[in-house]
């Protein structure tokens, strides 16, 4: 999963934004402390002539230090002990339960929910991880509003579904506080597997096939392990360092070996993958960022959301970095909600997505549209980019068209507009690059893999984002990794 | 609007909502503040001998069981009887009494089984001009095992007994407060009527142990790691009082008799169904422990509206109409075919009927339609049992219909209009026989 970033471009953008960034000092006053001050005196600007242009706005410490707290703390903290069993007491216990059908790993969900009201939150963990052990991440970060609690029962006949992510939390964080692992390893195979990339996918993968005896080494091409858990996603989801805590989780089960900085097509070959190991499992993610197609699209002032939102992850403090004060997002999914209300939680005054299509066909899901809303953040619709306002070297904003669908067709209507920005974000989506030279089959430009996620090649399977057919959710990926582990183990155990 | 009046045994109260006696009826303060906020009447917590009074435990008296957010469902206590001097007590009611004229004042009590002690305190107890005594035959903890309350109530003849000194020694109506802790609530009934009680009240509390505290393995509530049965009553109790009241209204010996019905009344729906079973009055307690006193403004509102809106004026309109419907199984009519009905726009499919009816009862509720997730009983199976209505979580979901003709699919048999129990059925060894 773990996206490759370039390094110097980071660090590149890094230094000009600090370059730009005015030492402002922390307005005591709130969110908006950025806002009147910005607006009363915007650059000194000097009823100039013409083509003056005004400089990026793009500095670090808009908020004060309880702004930054209160706006990157937990986005939905964990129910009290209370509320878990008043919530607990909703579900139905459905038979053959439609919200466990929903879930991609399957987690049999009436029943951790009825151990959590029965007092043990713990054997509702156990019952969680059993199908997912990422459920403490899957807790925070599945879009529940369009998996398990889209078919609660309760939703369909009172829109109001058991909140089953909450309750998941609820028990998985009780779990996570145990000393002890909760599995043991089966007596040892003596064989030996390798996974690349330790995201969701490689970690699900790494530990079933712990769990069965095998020994795994996660070949890692960044720092640290997690892959999006760590350095994607938006931080209010996954506080107080959750994820990795989480990979210490995992990996407490023994019998698993990370190895950090090996990128698979550098230093890492397949081949020599496949002769060093009994197995190979392939969850590196997707590296690549799709293309917005405009000119001047890779200049100065125009980012990939991905790598902003890594670097938030890793911000040690965040009054250090440099937010824009007119951001643009480009694209519709949750990449494109996280990088903007994250900006706009960062001090941005203002926040615009610009998607080409209509709400219902964003891959973002209503309840992320509306924590995007709520925070600030305006969503526009039927608009796309055309062009990039140039100056100075730099993209000062985009020129956008109308978009209409004719008969499932986007196209534009030849009216346009245009936005002024300081930042503009491109999270369109990423992409596979397939750096194994053509030597596994590829279905729609990712790893095609079959249901046991074995790939075209014997002796390799594959998941998460990089394999053909994923949902690019984490919880998607653990299922990928669980059943390629059960897959291998079956292979091996032959 | 509807008149809430009450005449209980020639008592009169504003309204037939009376607190039981327990800790709300300790002392003044609290039945003046149960009065201001509008109960009809009081029993006062029950009264001892003269003398050095009982002493409580100096921990947790109650324990419970609760619903998931903490609505309390059931409560248990080992409190005792009235821990303050007589004479507090009598002092006491004598001016509650008399500063509120117009709400029934019964005072409880409680002394051994003997004829003299019990004739002496009567004598108290009139003097504080009280509307009439209820004897306490009930509490199954703690004085109990003094041979008093419950230990009595076990016994008719100690009822019987009792009862009758109390009435020969008082000019104040006798009503007797019956236990539940016997096999047949009947017996008590009918020694207290023979003893010449004017009335019973029933029930007392259930000998009960709530839980057991699995870390240091005792009764809850526990008093330095030991614990002892206590008395439970709330919510929970109230279809066993619900049943005991309805033995005696309609048992030949002592229908009739009047009853203070006692047993989980928590709105004022609860009274209603008492008092539809006969009850003249019904006494409250752990819902008033639970809310407090201003409880009793919705149970007063709430009867009175429902009674507007059926047309009952008085509540003797309505009183013990359900009596008559109540009767022994053998009397049911077995031609009376229904079938369970699933209302497929109120169904929200969670599926819990097929669960209960495939994994417990009779098969009859399929699970899938045209390969959908559906949910639909086969009246091929369907017995009426009940339970998938029970079990539904939408209210009138699933409805029982009742088959007037055809033939019932199940058993292939026609549906007879005509009423036949069990002690004409065939399969009846004991059946009577129509005489030839």
């Amino acid at each position: 999963m773990a996206a490759k970033k370039k390094a110097p471009k980071k660090a590149a953008r890094k230094a000009a934004a600090r370059k730009q960034a005015k030492p402002v000092k922390a307005k005591a006053a709130v969110k908006k402390a950025a806002k009147p001050a910005a607006r009363a005196k915007p650059a000194p600007a000097k009823p100039a002539p013409a083509k003056k242009v005004r400089p990026a706005d793009i500095q670090a410490g808009r908020l004060t230090k309880q702004d930054y707290a209160a706006n990157f703390g937990d986005l939905h903290p964990r129910l009290t002990d209370h509320e878990a069993l008043v919530e607990a007491d909703r579900c139905f216990f459905c038979h053959d339960a439609p919200c466990q059908t929903a879930c991609p790993t399957s987690i049999d969900i009436p029943m951790f929910i009825r151990e959590i009201q029965a007092g043990h939150p713990k054997s509702a963990a156990r019952t969680i991880f059993d199908q997912n052990i990422l459920g403490g991440m899957c807790a925070r970060v599945c879009p529940t509003e369009t998996l398990c609690e889209e078919v609660c029962v309760r939703q369909t006949s009172e829109g109001k579904p058991v909140k089953i992510g909450m309750l998941q939390r609820y028990a998985t964080d009780a779990a996570m506080g145990e000393k002890k692992h909760p599995y043991g390893r089966a007596k040892s195979s003596g064989k030996k597997v390798a996974v690349v990339g330790a995201g969701p996918a490689g970690l699900a993968c790494a530990h079933r096939l712990a769990m069965r005896g095998h020994d795994v080494t996660v070949y890692e091409a960044r720092a640290k392990s997690g892959g999006l858990n760590e350095y994607g996603i938006a931080s209010y989801k996954s506080v107080d360092d959750f994820a990795r805590k989480e990979v210490d989780f995992v990996l407490s089960i023994g019998g698993i070996t990370v190895e950090h900085g090996k990128a698979l097509g550098k230093a890492l070959k397949i081949a020599d993958l496949q002769a060093n190991h009994d197995a190979v499992f392939l969850g590196m993610g997707l590296q690549g960022v799709n293309a917005l197609g405009v000119k001047d699209e890779n200049s100065k002032g125009i980012e990939d959301a991905v790598d902003y939102i890594a670097e938030l992850r890793q911000a040690k403090d965040l009054a250090k970095l440099p937010v824009g004060r007119r951001v643009l997002v480009i694209g519709g999914g949750m990449t494109a909600i996280d990088v903007a209300v994250q900006s706009k939680l960062l001090g941005a005054e203002e926040v615009t997505i610009l998607y080409r299509r209509g709400q219902e066909h964003m891959k973002a899901s209503r309840f992320e549209q509306e924590l995007a809303q709520t925070r600030g953040v305006k969503i526009r619709h039927w608009v796309a980019p055309k062009k990039v306002v140039v100056a100075d070297g730099r993209a000062t904003g985009l020129t956008c068209e109308y978009m209409k669908d004719v008969k499932g067709k986007l196209v534009g209507t030849g009216e346009t507009f245009t936005l002024e920005a300081d930042m503009i974000f491109k999270a369109i989506g990423q992409t596979f690059i397939d750096v194994n030279g053509g030597a596994l089959s590829l279905d729609g430009g990712r790893i095609r893999v079959d249901a046991d996620r074995r790939t075209s090649v014997r002796g390799i399977w594959a998941g998460g984002d990089c394999a053909a057919g994923g949902k690019d959710l984490t919880v998607a990926a653990v299922d990928d990794g669980r059943r390629a582990a059960e897959s291998i183990h079956a292979f091996l155990s032959a | 609007m509807a008149d809430l009046r009450s005449n209980f045994l020639g008592v009169k109260s504003p309204n037939p909502f009376w607190l039981a006696s327990a800790p709300p009826t300790d002392k003044e303060y609290n039945v003046v503040r149960a009065f201001k906020a509008g109960w009809g009447g009081v029993v006062w917590k029950t009264l001892g001998e003269e003398g050095p009074p009982v002493v409580n435990v100096n921990g947790p008296r109650y324990g419970a069981i609760h619903g998931p957010d903490r609505r309390l469902l059931g409560l248990n206590n080992i409190e005792l009887i009235t821990d303050r001097p007589l004479e507090v007590n009598l002092r006491e009611i004598k001016k509650v009494k008399r500063e509120w004229p117009d709400r029934a004042m019964i005072v409880s009590l409680m002394v051994p089984c003997e004829e003299e002690p019990w004739k002496k305190i009567l004598k108290r107890v009139e003097e504080t001009d009280a509307d009439a005594v209820e004897l306490n035959f009930g509490c199954p903890h703690g004085m109990s095992e003094r041979g008093m309350g419950a230990a009595v109530g076990q016994v008719p003849e100690y009822i019987e007994m009792v009862a009758r000194w109390c009435k020969q020694h008082s000019r104040m109506p006798v009503i007797v407060k019956l236990t539940p802790n016997i096999t047949d609530v009947r017996y008590p009934a009918r020694a207290a009527m023979r003893g010449g009680a004017d009335a019973v009240s029933l029930i007392n509390t259930i000998s009960s142990i709530v839980s057991v505290d699995l870390d240091n393995f005792a009764p809850v509530p526990t008093i330095d790691g030991k614990g002892s049965h206590g008395g439970y009553c709330g919510p929970a109790v109230k279809p066993i009082a619900l049943n005991m009241v309805a033995e005696i209204a309609r048992d030949p010996e002592t229908r009739g008799l009047p009853i203070s019905a006692i047993g989980g009344v928590t709105t004022w729906r609860d009274a209603a169904e008492f008092i539809a079973m006969s009850a003249g009055t019904v006494q409250v307690c752990t819902a008033a422990m639970t809310y407090g006193f201003r409880i009793v403004e919705e149970m007063k509102s709430g009867l009175a509206r429902w009674m507007d809106e059926k047309g009952y004026r008085t509540i003797d309109d309505f009183r013990g109409r359900a009596v008559g419907n109540v009767t022994d199984w053998q009397y049911l009519n077995l031609n009376a075919i229904s079938k369970a009905k699933i209302d497929q726009d109120l169904c929200i499919k969670c599926g819990r009927c097929y669960a209960a009816c495939e994994d417990t009862s009779h098969q009859a509720i399929m699970k899938e339609k045209d390969g959908k997730r559906h949910f639909e009983v086969m009246d091929n199976e369907c017995v009426a049992c009940n339970l998938c209505v029970e079990v539904c979580p939408v209210e009138s979901c699933i409805t029982m219909v009742r088959q007037t003709s055809g033939v019932d699919p199940r058993t292939n048999k026609p549906i007879s209009p005509d009423y036949a129990n069990w002690t004409t059925h065939p399969n009846n060894p004991m059946r009577k026989q129509a005489a030839e």
